[in-house]
């Protein structure tokens, strides 16, 4: 009796075993495996450049389909909206990221195709030991024209203010001008970077400096502005109660086919939603 | 005719002709893709006038003031440095340190320009924000610090060179009469590498005019003209870097090829007088020798 219930109890381990390895299977690698399937069999190279907000989403997921499938490569490159816009189009590049609409003009002559996938905000921001953590829209339009220098004159230290922006092709800048700034002319003393993460380590190293960024690039090394009372988080965006809200587009030149449009694909599927909202932004339906 | 000569003459031939069309070929597209700045404005207004495409204004003139500012204060705070470091490695260090100095030198012309701009990003513009109590520490002093190391090794290999050059003859000449360290610096030395010097400034002053990494990451970009050296200043090579993404048929973007032509005929004009230079100083020790 008792060895017969031992032998069931062993049995029993073994079926455990089985069962637990069997979940190990399904859970792990198949799943994974699964997201990524449409690009089982696909060989070549994708080439995507352009918005810098959007490298980090990009730079995962090429990572993943990568790991998976190691006939296909994938570059991510930045440069700025307006190159990627223009690289596409010029046949340079697959894909064209950009973080604004391509204007009437662009779609135009390039005859781009959009893909939304995700929806981001523009944040202000402040080194983390400024005290100054809070503004409204015209205080920030004083800011950003030059009316205002100092910031003991919105209860900071005595110290000028360093104005951040960004460059000609950026769409953060387009953005932030329209709807931060509601198109206030920024001084020509705004020192200005290149790309979302020369923005972020410029404004982190300098306790004086303003700037702003895509909400994907907050961390703790930076402070957010409130603006108008309104902290830019994955919430206020996406309930709509932060006003400086745009879409992340990648753009494609013409209908989308083969290896582009399995990547493409991939961005919207629920495993693509998933690192974009790992990624500190929010995934648009298509 | 040996072989190797009649089938490398050809070659050599048509790699310099390509080489030298394609020199051409660069310049004549920059003009035709910056004609519409030379009809539709005047080039009088694109130099002279500010950068304030929000007014209508696509000047470049505060672009031109930014790179001559930045290049100027990097060769007076790099020539000194470069002739006094030349001078030690030639006549005052004893000749383990010299060779040592020597060896780093060179391996200094290897440094990727990006790596200073990095290293003045985290480490030079914070000292100079605190030091200086005001700017935000990204301006023409810093980025001149930076790109007088990046153009020393230069002028210090060239002047090394040319004191080399210099005949012992005349060295032995001046050791004979009991002449000492100094009097040799001064009379034999300095008034003998005198067109190796300006060789060699030239040359660095090319160098500095077409860095674009140090500029683009430690200068601040800003578009107003500099008014001191903590001001924060936009380079022609760091502007046509930052506007190339903008719109094709934008103003903006024609611009760039307006800084393109004009840091091609600064650079021409460089050569040509380090030509000029080469010429007439060969022309002269011809005729001391016959």
């Amino acid at each position: 009796m008792f060895r017969i219930a031992l032998k069931i109890e062993s049995g029993l381990r073994y079926v455990g075993w089985l069962v637990l390895l069997i979940c190990f299977a399904f859970f792990n690698s198949p799943v994974r495996a699964a997201a990524t399937d449409v690009f089982a069999g696909q060989v070549g190279s994708l080439r995507i450049s352009g918005g810098t907000a959007h490298i980090p989403v990009m730079k995962e997921v090429a990572k993943l389909i990568m790991e998976a499938h190691p006939d296909i490569r994938i570059s991510v490159a930045g440069g700025g909206s307006g190159l990627g816009i223009k690289q596409v189009g010029e046949g340079l590049v697959d894909i064209g990221n950009s973080g604004r609409k391509p204007t009437d003009n662009e779609m135009q002559k390039y005859g781009l195709v959009l893909h939304r996938w995700a929806l981001d905000g523009v944040a202000v921001i402040v080194h983390r030991d400024n005290r100054v953590q809070v503004l409204t829209r015209s205080r920030l339009q004083d800011i950003y024209s030059g009316r205002l220098r100092n910031w003991r004159d919105l209860g900071g230290v005595d110290k000028e203010i360093t104005v951040f922006t960004r460059d000609q092709g950026s769409g953060t800048r387009k953005v932030f001008w329209k709807k931060a700034l509601r198109k206030e002319v920024t001084t020509n003393k705004a020192l200005v970077v290149a790309s979302n993460g020369a923005m972020k380590s410029g404004v982190a190293h300098n306790p004086y400096a303003i700037g702003y960024v895509s909400i994907g690039f907050l961390d703790k090394s930076l402070a957010a502005v409130a603006l108008d009372g309104v902290m830019p988080s994955l919430e206020t965006v996406q309930n709509g109660e932060y006003p400086v809200v745009r879409g992340l587009y990648s753009n494609t030149k013409g209908e989308v086919q083969g290896l582009t449009k399995s990547f493409i694909d991939f961005l919207f599927s629920p495993s693509g939603r998933k690192i974009i909202s790992d990624k500190g932004l929010i995934p648009a339906a298509r | 005719m040996k072989r190797s000569v009649r089938v490398g003459r050809p070659l050599v031939l048509a790699a310099t002709a390509v080489g030298s069309l394609l020199t051409l070929a660069i310049f004549a597209f920059m003009m035709m893709l910056g004609r519409p700045l030379f009809s539709d404005h005047s080039l009088n207004l694109l130099l002279t006038q500010a950068w304030a495409p929000d007014r209508g204004l696509y000047g470049i003139f505060p672009f031109i003031c930014g790179t001559l500012s930045l290049v100027g204060l990097s060769l007076l705070i790099a020539f000194p440095l470069s002739l006094g470091n030349a001078i030690l490695i030639h006549l005052l260090a004893p000749r383990r340190l010299a060779r040592f100095l020597h060896q780093t030198i060179k391996l200094m012309t290897g440094v990727p320009t990006v790596v200073y701009g990095f290293v003045g990003i985290f480490f030079l513009v914070p000292l100079i924000r605190e030091w200086f109590f005001r700017g935000s520490g990204m301006c023409i002093l810093s980025a001149s610090l930076l790109l007088a190391m990046l153009i020393s090794p230069t002028m210090i290999l060239v002047f090394l060179e040319s004191f080399a050059a210099i005949p012992t003859a005349h060295i032995r000449a001046l050791e004979a009469l009991g002449g000492t360290r100094r009097q040799k610096l001064v009379h034999v030395i300095l008034p003998g590498a005198k067109t190796g010097i300006i060789t060699g400034l030239l040359l660095a002053l090319g160098r500095a005019l077409g860095d674009t990494m140090i500029a683009l990451m430690v200068a601040g970009n800003a578009t107003a003209a500099p008014e001191s050296v903590l001001d924060s200043v936009r380079t022609l090579t760091a502007h046509i870097a930052l506007v190339m993404a903008a719109d094709f048929d934008s103003m903006e973007f024609k611009t760039i090829f307006a800084c393109g032509i004009i840091l091609y005929l600064w650079t021409a004009l460089l050569t040509l007088s380090l030509r000029y230079i080469h010429y007439n100083s060969t022309k002269l020790s011809h005729d001391q020798t016959f």
